[in-house]
């Protein structure tokens, strides 16, 4: 009986979402304020609803449920509880069901936040979330229903895949969703005000929090499997420009862009247009990240079961949203420029310059992810686009913004001092130039790789243009106002991207991969280090069983550590490398183990020395804590604190368009 | 082939892939040939799997063609002839890298034509901005 | 106008999508097109299958067209195909031959017996070498081969009756009525 109560819930949540969509809609075009008070205790009761479906599928998983096909597929009985329940979304069903209650708690948490806003303006916001909740509500109960039953009922589950027992897989699919969900935020306030007719800089300032807050998840979910990739996958590598990771690539450029963007337009009132439509493109692409996940259009090695009837519901759903809201910006956008002028050497210049460069980018993520459709579609044959291209283009697009990174912060809105950029122009450059050629010269020689040169300077250019304006803000702001959070964020993401820089171009550059036949006893030298093979043994697991090497590691005849590949092998036979690591500030020795190579006990390994590639990770946790902590700004909150909480009493003043 | 009936329950915005990976050990001359080896192989498509370098790959058919690839090397094959080698048997599918060809100079060029539409949109904003009033830095430095 | 270029472009997407789903519902994504079509068939030199001693080659098979079908006893696909060669291979009007591909010579000889032999010939690519000239990257595929040895036509996945009707029998025409 219990499933059945988890499709029960969906039902009614469906139904309250419908109810939170239309009423306050509707409300707020009458000017009706008991239809606009449906909104918050709608929002409150789907969410309880979806919790509750929620709960049941995990509570099917965990009591073993086997009828629910669902749980038959993704779980057996040997696999151990904590499993169990992260395979609520291991598989397409149960991952949307994630999606949706991760809509609820930022709907939630928007209906709680928003009580300083005008009763009109969050009535329309909150009915732009429920129509995004009935569409998701509707793909599941029409096409991806988790709690179909299995008759007869199974002894036993077949497997999660092993590749998704890991503590990644705890923490990614939900840090990534709350990311593409949380831009749903901004995405209602936009369509509100444009609905509305608000066009002052008010609804910016009340977005700026949630696009931070959204961004810095979707950066964390990012980096979570970018390292799950290189520590589980065994290539050692930590970005594939796979399609899904395209997907997720794309609204976290365009959310970077419109960072900024809502930036100037909350400060100096221009930029209204681009700013709305950044809020829609950001949004559009996590939901056509959905859609290239689950349609199967794409050929990607993360590809969910594809379904064409899943694919054509969510393209449905997905013109709905992004053409009628593409089409309310056609015919509502601010057509009259607005807000404080500014000269063409000032910070909004330089940050228009730098969204064009994201936007660009995004752009060619996407053409690129979608090429080989564009071929099929043209008859052009069929084409791979990879790496090489999106490596290539990727620096070439982002090499400007970095560039004018470090003058951002200095110059001020509206007018630049061009006698104060010079000065920074040239302690940068001479910083990049003695500090950052020095350092680049010693990796270059080495590997003789250009990029190890480049990674030097041009993070010591991001880096020392960082530090010189929080030297300049201790030196001249009044103490206790020399770093506001916001500001605080701003310098912390800045600071990340030049970490990132170090590690990214680092670790391409400097890293030593070797294939490796070994016999016990053996050892190899890879970069600095001697690997020595000590043998294999069996070892067991809760539900697999693995052949474990034993490597040792020495610094010049001084052990350094001892390392335990494995090759594992789970209950329903499949295979799964488990390399072992040794992290490190400055590098990670890896060891990754694959077959037994003839007699005698000598198995094939991979050997890796990766300088720097934790930076790569350390520079995107920086840029989220920016994110997070830009969104922790007391101007943000200041509104709320001189009308503490009218509620529903608001006027139900129709603000005139 | 085998590996195609693999496919399908992998759960997609999880980076994901097929579960063991190549380790191939080859009797490489130096260092230098070893890396020419793993940069080529890496812009190589592996044709059977669903998106995998022949580096990554340890499908039957990416090993094949990787030995293929080393024989080649061993007999002094540039990176472009034994590019060409496989695409005269495979066709350009297997280039991660695609040459710019007549289908694919929107793929090349498309970025560079956003770039340029956008350039001229920011300078004609940031003349018109310029002109649409005094442009004035904000009175307090404090407001940055 | 510039403010539904957004829409339009969205638009232009959205169409390229509904393409996609509709070619991937007719299409199978696994296949890649075989440049070497209408191309002169690379030359090969392999042992017939339980007979090593005794060699094919290109220039041996010249003057008569023939089919070429790619299958070994690993896999599964073939065994799905077989008995379509099985019913079909006299009546295709053309020689069948057999490309033992990346197998144990026992294996696909033990295969042949259990399931039938419906090849003229059968030759054995034992480490795959040769197959990566003509391009194979999966059992079964299938090449036809003109007499003056040029690849017109392949087939990649198991051969159905409905594919040796309508691609195969009517080339195979052709080839027999000489115009090429």
């Amino acid at each position: 009986m219990i499933p059945e109560l988890g499709q029960l819930a969906l039902i009614l949540a469906l139904l309250m979402a419908t109810l939170q969509c239309v009423l306050p809609l509707l409300g707020a075009w009458r000017g009706n304020a008991t239809l606009m008070a449906v909104a918050r205790p709608a929002a409150a009761g789907q969410a309880v609803f979806v919790a509750l479906a929620f709960g049941v599928l995990a509570y099917a998983f965990l009591s073993f449920d086997f009828s629910v096909a669902y749980v038959a597929d993704n779980a057996n009985l040997a696999l151990p509880w904590y499993y169990r329940f992260v395979a609520v979304w291991g598989a397409h069903e149960g991952s949307l069901l994630l999606w949706i209650l991760l809509l609820n708690v930022w709907t939630v948490a928007f209906a709680a936040f928003s009580r300083h806003l005008p009763e009109p303006f969050a009535a329309r916001a909150l009915g732009v979330l429920g129509f995004i909740s009935v569409g998701f509500l509707l793909f599941i109960l029409l096409t991806s229903n988790p709690f179909t039953r299995l008759l007869p009922m199974p002894a036993d589950g077949a497997d999660l895949n092993p590749l998704l027992q890991d503590p990644g897989m705890i923490s990614h699919p939900p840090m990534l969703y709350m990311g593409y969900v949380g831009f749903s935020i901004a995405f209602a306030i936009a369509i509100a005000s444009l609905l509305g007719g608000e066009m002052d800089n008010a609804w910016v300032r009340w977005a700026r929090p949630w696009t931070n807050v959204a961004w810095g998840f979707l950066t964390l979910g990012i980096v979570v499997g970018s390292w799950w990739a290189y520590a589980e996958l065994g290539w050692g590598g930590w970005w594939f420009w796979d399609p899904v990771e395209n997907a997720s690539f794309m609204p976290w450029l365009v959310g970077a862009a419109l960072i900024h963007a809502q930036a100037v337009t909350e400060k100096r009132g221009t930029l209204r247009a681009w700013t709305l439509l950044l809020a829609i493109f950001a949004f559009a692409l996590s939901l056509l990240g959905t859609f290239l996940v689950r349609s199967g259009v794409l050929t990607s090695v993360h590809a969910f079961a594809s379904d064409p009837r899943r694919g054509i519901f969510i393209l449905g759903f997905l013109t709905a949203v992004v053409g009628g809201s593409l089409l309310i910006y056609s015919l509502r956008a601010p057509k009259v420029a607005a807000g404080k002028a500014f000269a063409t050497l000032s910070r909004e210049t330089l940050i228009l310059v730098a969204n064009l460069m994201f936007a660009a980018c995004a752009a060619m993520v996407l053409l690129g992810t979608l090429y080989p459709l564009i071929g099929d579609a043209l008859g052009l044959g069929r084409i791979s686009v990879g790496p090489p291209y999106f490596g290539f283009l990727f620096m070439l697009l982002m090499a400007p913004a970095l560039f004018l990174l470090p003058f951002g912060p200095f110059a001020r809105w509206g007018r630049a001092d061009a006698g104060e950029l010079g000065r920074v122009l040239r302690i940068v450059a001479l910083a990049a130039a003695v500090l950052g050629g020095t350092l680049g010269f010693l990796a270059w020689r080495g590997s003789h790789e250009f990029r190890a040169l480049l990674g030097a300077v041009a993070t010591v250019w991001v880096l020392s243009g960082v530090v010189l304006y929080a030297r300049k803000r201790w030196h001249e702001a009044p103490a206790g106002r020399r770093y506001p959070a916001e500001l605080a964020g701003m310098l912390l993401a800045h600071t990340g991207v030049g970490v990132f820089l170090a590690g990214a171009l680092l670790t391409t550059a400097l890293s030593v991969e070797r294939d490796v036949r070994l016999a016990p006893g053996e050892s190899v030298r890879v970069g600095a280090y001697d690997f020595r093979f000590d043998g294999v043994q069996e070892i067991k697991g809760p539900n697999w069983l693995a052949q474990q090497g034993t490597v040792s590691v020495f610094d010049h005849g001084a052990p350094v550590t001892v390392l335990h590949p494995q090759k594992r092998t789970y209950t329903r036979g499949q295979v799964q490398t488990e390399a072992a690591i040794r992290p490190g500030a400055v590098r990670d020795l890896y060891v990754a183990l694959g077959e037994p190579l003839g007699s005698g006990g000598a198995w094939a390994l991979r050997v890796y020395d990766k300088p720097f590639v934790r930076w790569i990770w350390s520079g995107g946790l920086l840029m989220m804590l920016g994110g997070f902590l830009a969104a922790a700004d007391r101007r943000f909150r200041a509104q709320r604190a001189p009308q503490p909480a009218p509620a529903v009493t608001s006027a139900p003043a129709e603000s005139a368009a | 082939m085998k590996r195609a009936l693999r496919i399908g329950l992998l759960l997609a915005a999880l980076l994901v892939s097929a579960s063991a990976f190549a380790i191939d050990p080859l009797p490489f001359k130096d260092a230098q040939q070893r890396e020419r080896f793993q940069h080529l192989t890496s812009q190589l498509r592996c044709l059977v799997c669903q998106n995998e370098s022949l580096n990554d790959s340890n499908a039957d058919l990416a090993k094949d063609l990787r030995h293929e690839v080393f024989q080649l090397m061993q007999q002094g094959k540039s990176d472009d002839e034994i590019k060409q080698y496989l695409v005269a048997r495979y066709s350009d599918f297997v280039l991660y890298d695609p040459p710019l060809r007549a289908s694919t100079v929107l793929l090349w060029f498309g970025p560079a034509l956003v770039l340029l539409g956008g350039a001229a949109v920011v300078v004609l904003t940031v003349r018109r901005r310029g002109k649409s009033g005094t442009a004035e830095a904000p009175a307090a430095e404090e407001e940055w | 106008m510039s403010r539904a270029l957004p829409l339009a472009i969205f638009l232009a997407l959205v169409g390229l999508f509904g393409f996609g789903i509709w070619w991937n519902a007719h299409h199978d994504p696994r296949e890649v097109p075989s440049p070497l079509i209408g191309k002169p068939a690379p030359a090969f030199d392999l042992p017939v299958l339980g007979d090593p001693a005794q060699r094919v080659s290109k220039a041996s098979m010249l003057g008569k067209p023939y089919l070429l079908n790619v299958f070994a006893s690993w896999c599964f696909a073939c065994r799905d195909e077989h008995p379509v060669l099985m019913a079909e291979a006299q009546r295709l009007g053309v020689a069948l031959v057999g490309y033992n591909y990346k197998d144990e010579p026992a294996d696909a000889q033990r295969w042949l017996a259990q399931f039938g032999n419906p090849y003229g010939l059968v030759i054995a690519d034992r480490d795959g070498r040769t197959a990566i000239d003509f391009g194979v990257y999966g059992a079964p595929e299938t090449f036809l081969i003109d007499a003056q040895g040029v690849i017109r036509y392949k087939r990649i996945g198991a051969l159905t009756p409905q594919v040796i009707a309508e691609q195969i029998e009517p080339r195979v025409r052709a080839l027999a009525g000489g115009a090429p």
